[in-house]
Order: C-alpha cells, then sequence, then structure tokens
C-alpha cells in the first residue's frame, strides 16, 4: 500500500489558479483588441507584439539572471503587455512601444520585486512615463488604415479637441456637435484615441466577461464610472458651456479601459469592500478634475496612478467587516 | 422563500454528497474493538476496568476526570485484553481500552427496541444527569461534552437551542441520513435539550440541499409548538456555531466569548439522537452514523458503527483501501483530520472517513500573493489571511493580535479560494498558537 498522506485541513484545494485568472483577463481583453486591429491595422498589430515580447523578455531576463528563477505567471506579464499596447496612440513608433515596456516591467514592477510586490500599476506607469518623456510621439494621432474598408477616424482625440477648444475659449457643447462627437461613436468604436479605446462596447463586453467568471468584483468600476457621471453631470448642468456632459466622458477616452481593466489590478487595487469603493471614487473624482481642469486632455491614467499609492493605506485602515465586534 | 444565512464571508466548495442515497446500515461487530478514553473535549477519561474483566455493551469504561471530561461506556460485550496507549486516529498516544467481543450482550437496563418514547419523564436535573451517565458528546466533530453545554452557568439564561443540522462539509451524508431514518427521536431528543435548558425556542437549521430531512423533520415536528425547521442557504461554513447563531438570531458571538453570551446553545443534530437514546432508551453512546466515502471508492456508504471499530475493518468492507489513495480522512475535506493510521478505531466525533486520490489532495506548489483579496471576501469570521500570512511569516505576534487572528476558527475557506495555492491555514494556525501563549502568558501575571 502506498504511504498515506497527513496533512493539516483543508483537504483540497481550488482549481482556480493565478494562472487562470491572468487568461481570464486575456480572454476579456480579447474583443477590444481585435476591434483596435481591425480598426488600425499593421501597425497595432506590431505595437501588440513589441509590447509583449518586450515584457515578457525583460521580465524573463531579470527574474533569470538577477533572482535565479523563471517568470511567476507568464500571463500576468503578458496582461502588462497587452494593456500598455491599447494604450498608445495607434500610429506610435515601434520603439515607443519598447521603451514603455521596458518602463513598464523593468521599472514599475521588477524594481519592485516583482509580481505581487509593486505599488503601481506596470501597464499605467509605462504609459505615464511615455507621455511625459515623448509628449509628440504619444499625441500623434494620425490612424493608419485598419483593415475595415472604412476610415478610421483621425485627428485629435475628442478629448484633446475639446481640451483645445474650451482654452480658445469655444463652447463644449458647440465643440461636440461641430465634430459629431457623440457617445454613440465611440461607443461602437469610431472615436480617435488610444488602440485600446476605439471602443467601448468591446471593452464592456470584456467587463461581462470578467464578471461572469468572478475575476473581478464590480466595486471598482461602478466606483469610478458612477463617480464621474455623477461629477460631470453636477458641471454640466452648471455650465454646459463650459463643461462636457456626463454620456460624452463617460464613453471618450481610457474612461472604460482604466475603470475595467486597470484599475481592477489585484495587486494594486485594495484587499477591502470598503477600500475598493473609496479607491473608485477618488479616481473618479481625479479623472474629472484632470479632464476639467487639467493641462492634460486626459486624465485616467494619472488618476489611477496617484489611487495606486495610497492603497496600503486603505489596506490599512479599511479593514474587513469584522464577525466578532 | 429566503433561506438564512450567515452574513460575512463564506465560500462554496462542491457538495459531492454520493452517499446521500445509501441508507444507514448497520456495521457488523468486530472481533476486536479498542476505546479511547479521550473522545471528548477535556481531559482523558480514567479507566476503571483491567484485563482479564468481562464488560457488557453499555458498561462504564471510563470515568471523567476533572470538570471538562466525560463517561466512556463498552461498545461490545466480551473480555478486556489491554488497557494501554496506542495511536489514535491523528497518530496522538492516548490510553485506550482493548476489548475481545464475545456476543452481543447489554447491560441491564438498556432498551434496544426500535419504539419510539414519546414521554418525557423526569425534572431538568435528572434528564442532564442520564446525559452525563451516557456519556455524550458534540458529535459534529468538537466532542465538547454535552452536559456541560446544557449546564450554562447560573448568570446566563438560554433563550433558543438551536439544533445544528447544517452538515456544510462536502461528501459527509451521516446527519443527512440520519433525519432521513430518525426524525422523531432527533425532534424528542431536541424537546429534552429544551427541557433542560428551560428554552421556549427550539430552531433545527437545515441546509437547503437536504430537503428530504427537511420535509421528515417538518413533518414530525408538526404536533409540537415552539420548535422550528428552517431551510439555510447552501454555504460553508453554515454549520459553524457562530455562524449558525449568526444566521439564525442576528447575534454575534463576542471575541473570546462562549455562545451562551447570545442565549443561544447549539447542539448537533447527531447529539440530539443521543440524547434520545439516552434519556428515553437508557443508552449510553456507543455507535454513531459514519459515512464511508470517495470517488475511489467502489460502494458509497452510511454505516452505523460501533465506538472502537478499527478503520481498517471499516475500509475493508468497502473492498479495502484503493490503490490510487493518497488520504484518508477522518471526517469532512474542510475540517477533517487526516488519518494517520490506519489500525486507529472510531470515536464518537467520526462522523465521516473520506478516501481521497493524489489528484483530489495533492497541494501544488504555492506561488506569490497576488492580493486578490479573494481570502479576505471569504474569510466569515472577517479576518484578512493574507495579512496574517504575512504576519505570520514574518513572526510579528503583535500585529497578529492587533488583526484578531485569535477570532480564526479554522474553517479552511481562506487557503481552499487562494489563487495562490498558498497554505494560509497553516500558517494561520501556527502563528495562532503562538500569540495564544502570549495572550495566557499575559493573563498570569
Amino acid at each position: 500500500m502506498a504511504k498515506l498522506i497527513v496533512s493539516p485541513s483543508p483537504h483540497f484545494q481550488n482549481k482556480t489558479t493565478t494562472q487562470v485568472l491572468m487568461n481570464d483577463v486575456l480572454i476579456a481583453l480579447a474583443p477590444a483588441t481585435l476591434v483596435s486591429l481591425l480598426f488600425y491595422g499593421w501597425n497595432a498589430l506590431l505595437l501588440l507584439l513589441v509590447c509583449v515580447a518586450t515584457c515578457v523578455g525583460c521580465e524573463f531576463l531579470i527574474e533569470k539572471y538577477l533572482r535565479g528563477r523563471d517568470i511567476p505567471c507568464i500571463s500576468a506579464t503578458v496582461v502588462t503587455g497587452v494593456l500598455l499596447a491599447l494604450n498608445l496612440p495607434p500610429a506610435a513608433p515601434w520603439w515607443v512601444a519598447f521603451v514603455g515596456s521596458l518602463a513598464a516591467i523593468g521599472i514599475a514592477k521588477m524594481c519592485f520585486g516583482g509580481l505581487g510586490q509593486n505599488i503601481f500599476n506596470p501597464a499605467i506607469f509605462g504609459r505615464v512615463f511615455l507621455l511625459v518623456s515623448f509628449p509628440v510621439a504619444m499625441t500623434t494621432w494620425s490612424a493608419p488604415h485598419g483593415w475595415l474598408p472604412i476610415d478610421a477616424f483621425s485627428g485629435a482625440t475628442p478629448l484633446a479637441q475639446i481640451n483645445e477648444g474650451i482654452r480658445q475659449g469655444l463652447p463644449a457643447n458647440e465643440i461636440v456637435a461641430e465634430n459629431g462627437l457623440s457617445g454613440w461613436q465611440a461607443f461602437f468604436g469610431l472615436a480617435g484615441g488610444s488602440v485600446g479605446e476605439a471602443s467601448a462596447l468591446a471593452l464592456i463586453i470584456g467587463f461581462v466577461y470578467l464578471l461572469v467568471r468572478r475575476v473581478i468584483k464590480p466595486y471598482i468600476p461602478v466606483a469610478i464610472l458612477g463617480t464621474v457621471v455623477v461629477m460631470t453631470t453636477i458641471f454640466w448642468l452648471v455650465d454646459p458651456e463650459k463643461y462636457t456632459g456626463p454620456v460624452f466622458n463617460l464613453l471618450s477616452g481610457g474612461l472604460l479601459l482604466g475603470a475595467i481593466f486597470m484599475a481592477t489590478d489585484y495587486v494594486t487595487s485594495p484587499m477591502t469592500t470598503m477600500g475598493m469603493i473609496i479607491y473608485g471614487v477618488l479616481i473618479g473624482v481625479l479623472t474629472v478634475l484632470i479632464r476639467y481642469f487639467g493641462s492634460y486632455p486626459e486624465g485616467v491614467s494619472f488618476a489611477i496612478l496617484i489611487a495606486n499609492a495610497i492603497v496600503p493605506l486603505l489596506n490599512k485602515y479599511c479593514k474587513p467587516k469584522r464577525f466578532a465586534a | 422563500m429566503k433561506y438564512r444565512t450567515f452574513r460575512i464571508g463564506g465560500v462554496h466548495p462542491a457538495e459531492r454528497k454520493l452517499a446521500k442515497d445509501a441508507a444507514i446500515e448497520q456495521f457488523p461487530i468486530p472481533a476486536k474493538v479498542a476505546i479511547s478514553m479521550a473522545q471528548h473535549l477535556g481531559a482523558p477519561a480514567t479507566p476503571v476496568v483491567e484485563k482479564g474483566d468481562k464488560v457488557k455493551v453499555g458498561q462504564v469504561i471510563g470515568t471523567p476526570t476533572g470538570f471538562v471530561s466525560g463517561f466512556v461506556h463498552s461498545s461490545v460485550s466480551g473480555t478486556v485484553t489491554a488497557v494501554e496507549p496506542r495511536a489514535d486516529l491523528a497518530g496522538k498516544m492516548v490510553m485506550h481500552v482493548c476489548i475481545d467481543v464475545e456476543g452481543d450482550e447489554y447491560a441491564d437496563g438498556i432498551v434496544t427496541t426500535d419504539r419510539i418514547e414519546r414521554d418525557i419523564k423526569g425534572s431538568p436535573e435528572e434528564l442532564l444527569e442520564k446525559i452525563k451517565k451516557a456519556g455524550v458528546v458534540g458529535m459534529g466533530g468538537a466532542t465538547f461534552p454535552t452536559h456541560i453545554k446544557l449546564a450554562p452557568p447560573k448568570d446566563k439564561k438560554a433563550e433558543y437551542l438551536i439544533i445544528n443540522a447544517a452538515e456544510c462539509e462536502p461528501y459527509v451524508t451521516a446527519d443527512d441520513r440520519l433525519m432521513r431514518e430518525h426524525p422523531h427521536e432527533i425532534v424528542l431528543g431536541a424537546r429534552i435539550m429544551a427541557r433542560v435548558l428551560g428554552v421556549e425556542m427550539v430552531v433545527i437549521a437545515v441546509e437547503e440541499n437536504k430537503p428530504e430531512a427537511f420535509d421528515a423533520l417538518s413533518d414530525a415536528t408538526l404536533r409540537y409548538v415552539g420548535i422550528d425547521v428552517v431551510k439555510m442557504k447552501k454555504k460553508y461554513p453554515q454549520g459553524g456555531e457562530k455562524q449558525l447563531i449568526d444566521a439564525i438570531t442576528h447575534r454575534r458571538v463576542p471575541s473570546g466569548g462562549l455562545p451562551i453570551e447570545t442565549g443561544c446553545v447549539v447542539q448537533n443534530v447527531a447529539t440530539s439522537y443521543a440524547v434520545y437514546q439516552a434519556v428515553q432508551k437508557d443508552k449510553p453512546l456507543i455507535e454513531r452514523v459514519m459515512t464511508v466515502t470517495g470517488e475511489c471508492l467502489p460502494e458509497q456508504k452510511n454505516y452505523l458503527v460501533r465506538i472502537g471499530t478499527p478503520i481498517s475493518a471499516i475500509l475493508d468492507s468497502v473492498g479495502g483501501l484503493p490503490m490510487e489513495s493518497a488520504k484518508v480522512i477522518s471526517g469532512g475535506p474542510m475540517m477533517g483530520k487526516a488519518v494517520a493510521n490506519l489500525q486507529a478505531t472510531t470515536q464518537k466525533g467520526s462522523s465521516c472517513l473520506l478516501v481521497l486520490t493524489p489528484e483530489q489532495t495533492a497541494r501544488t506548489p504555492e506561488t506569490v500573493c497576488i492580493r486578490c483579496g479573494r481570502c479576505t471576501q471569504a474569510c466569515p469570521m472577517g479576518l484578512e489571511p493574507w495579512l496574517m500570512n504575512r504576519l505570520g511569516r514574518n513572526g510579528d505576534y503583535a500585529s497578529l493580535e492587533e488583526n484578531k487572528i485569535y477570532d480564526c476558527i479554522e474553517c479552511g475557506c481562506c487557503q481552499s479560494t487562494c489563487p495562490a495555492h498558498i497554505p494560509l491555514l497553516d500558517i494561520v494556525r501556527t502563528s495562532k498558537a503562538e500569540v495564544m501563549k502570549i495572550i495566557r502568558s499575559r493573563a498570569k501575571k
């Protein structure tokens, strides 16, 4: 008879592993990625491949030669690569993707100790790193031709057009009307912007998948989007000439991408429901403030990065509801 | 209808009640038994028989040592061959009384008929004494002596008696079968305990996945007032004492407190059956229903087993231990204990023998914590296992105490839900033991 195993309870383990969860995130990102490839074509594919390959290669080299171990969860690294690619302008040169990936994995992730240890979301860090280092490359929105027989939107992003227009003293509602910047356009995917911002619908499909598979809880995205809707509605009602409305804000820019895929990153978001809600509201408030009053047209990345920094505090002070008082 | 449930955390393991359609069978009396003196929480009983003594079924062979302790009876008739320390289920050396079986002769006064005795006679004190003398203990697994739970301190008043029929552990079906086949005895046992406690409200809590048991108990309680059968949501650990009290009464047992502080006494459904046998039939606790199950076994069984039957004999009856088995568990997969020694014998708290294959039970290598928060969402006590894991590995016992590690009920929700397969409960258990040591040494000063 074989020897019996004697070990303490519990005697079975969940079949869901970190790898499975991260694969689910990749599946959830698939619709948005496919739509962006259809719209932006070969260059988007190139950016995607460069990002993923650089992220994996960079983490592999550091893990292997500085720590002497394998990549703990390769899917998590691929998720970072895909997210970074989705955060680049569709016409960005390949070396931008390369440098961004090195910053994301090399600085934001591996400097802090690798998987599970980083304070800042690597993909967001990579994007912000590029935004402040290569502002021209990161804000050139001339979209290449995609694989669809229609011309993708090219020119400045809706948010950039508004930001520019308001600075010139034009009323926001007129800019929206003049440039045909309706919410529906963003919803189905014809608005300009980063690769992954192509279609809100595709992102929402991914969100539903994550919820159904119970990969994430809805608290963070709902808190972010709810805050943005409430805040922008108030501003918009006070002065529709100066401030854009809630539907436009909800569907434009990287808000959905950030709220669904970036802010919900396990490692850099709080553990408790209360912490998640505070974190989400903070991101929402910062996003709206940056969009309305900042010099950058888009604020989601900065908002998430700042909120990442207070996550340890949230974990410390937002304790779960204890059973026994 | 909205089912009741506890309000924090919990997990939904696959139920795998493979043996739920197997009716209770009498397991043949083995040729030899070894009866442990440590089958209850507290001090082991003191053996009162010697080698060569003749004993009958139901005869006292061990008497309580101190306050928290209990009587132990012979489960067979025959000759005592040894009174010696032996390895029990967990591999711990404890005093056992070993008996060679001869016939099946019951001690005087024990009624062995199946007739249901409905008249409850005697004062609460007399009933309590009978329960104590019968060696009844909590049969859900904790084996706390029942007579102590039924005699709360004078300044505490019990309002509710909750009969724990949740059986939330996967695989285990012993209570389910007992409820389906002996609902009247269980209800009478509950009425006896209610009389001892002087409570007006009795609640029998059954998980929703046992509709037949629920119906049987509902029929059996029709004739009585003040005794309710309620359906509970299927969720683990629904049958945890603190969780059950929360679900039924919305009262919370305070940190380090006893359930009686919420006015509740919780007793297991099998205990209720044992109380009926003790009081109405004068039959001490000498046998219990035990599930024998596992995907790798050819048959799934619910046996009525005499206490002290060797595990190996029970496994032999279902074709022996299969080649592919890796672990034998006494109890369920969430909180049961791995059996170290197949020569060990069954005890009052042995509700299930579960055989698992390597694929089912192997521990996969631990990967890094990605702070997904699943353990925190799953913890029914509202603790943070991920944090306790980190603090525990660093030996930061002061912070662990601050984070209420002593509240952990060791249900295993955190570890079973962790995608990184971190042995959270192992770490928490060892750290908790250290913290409790520190708390106790401080209290002594």
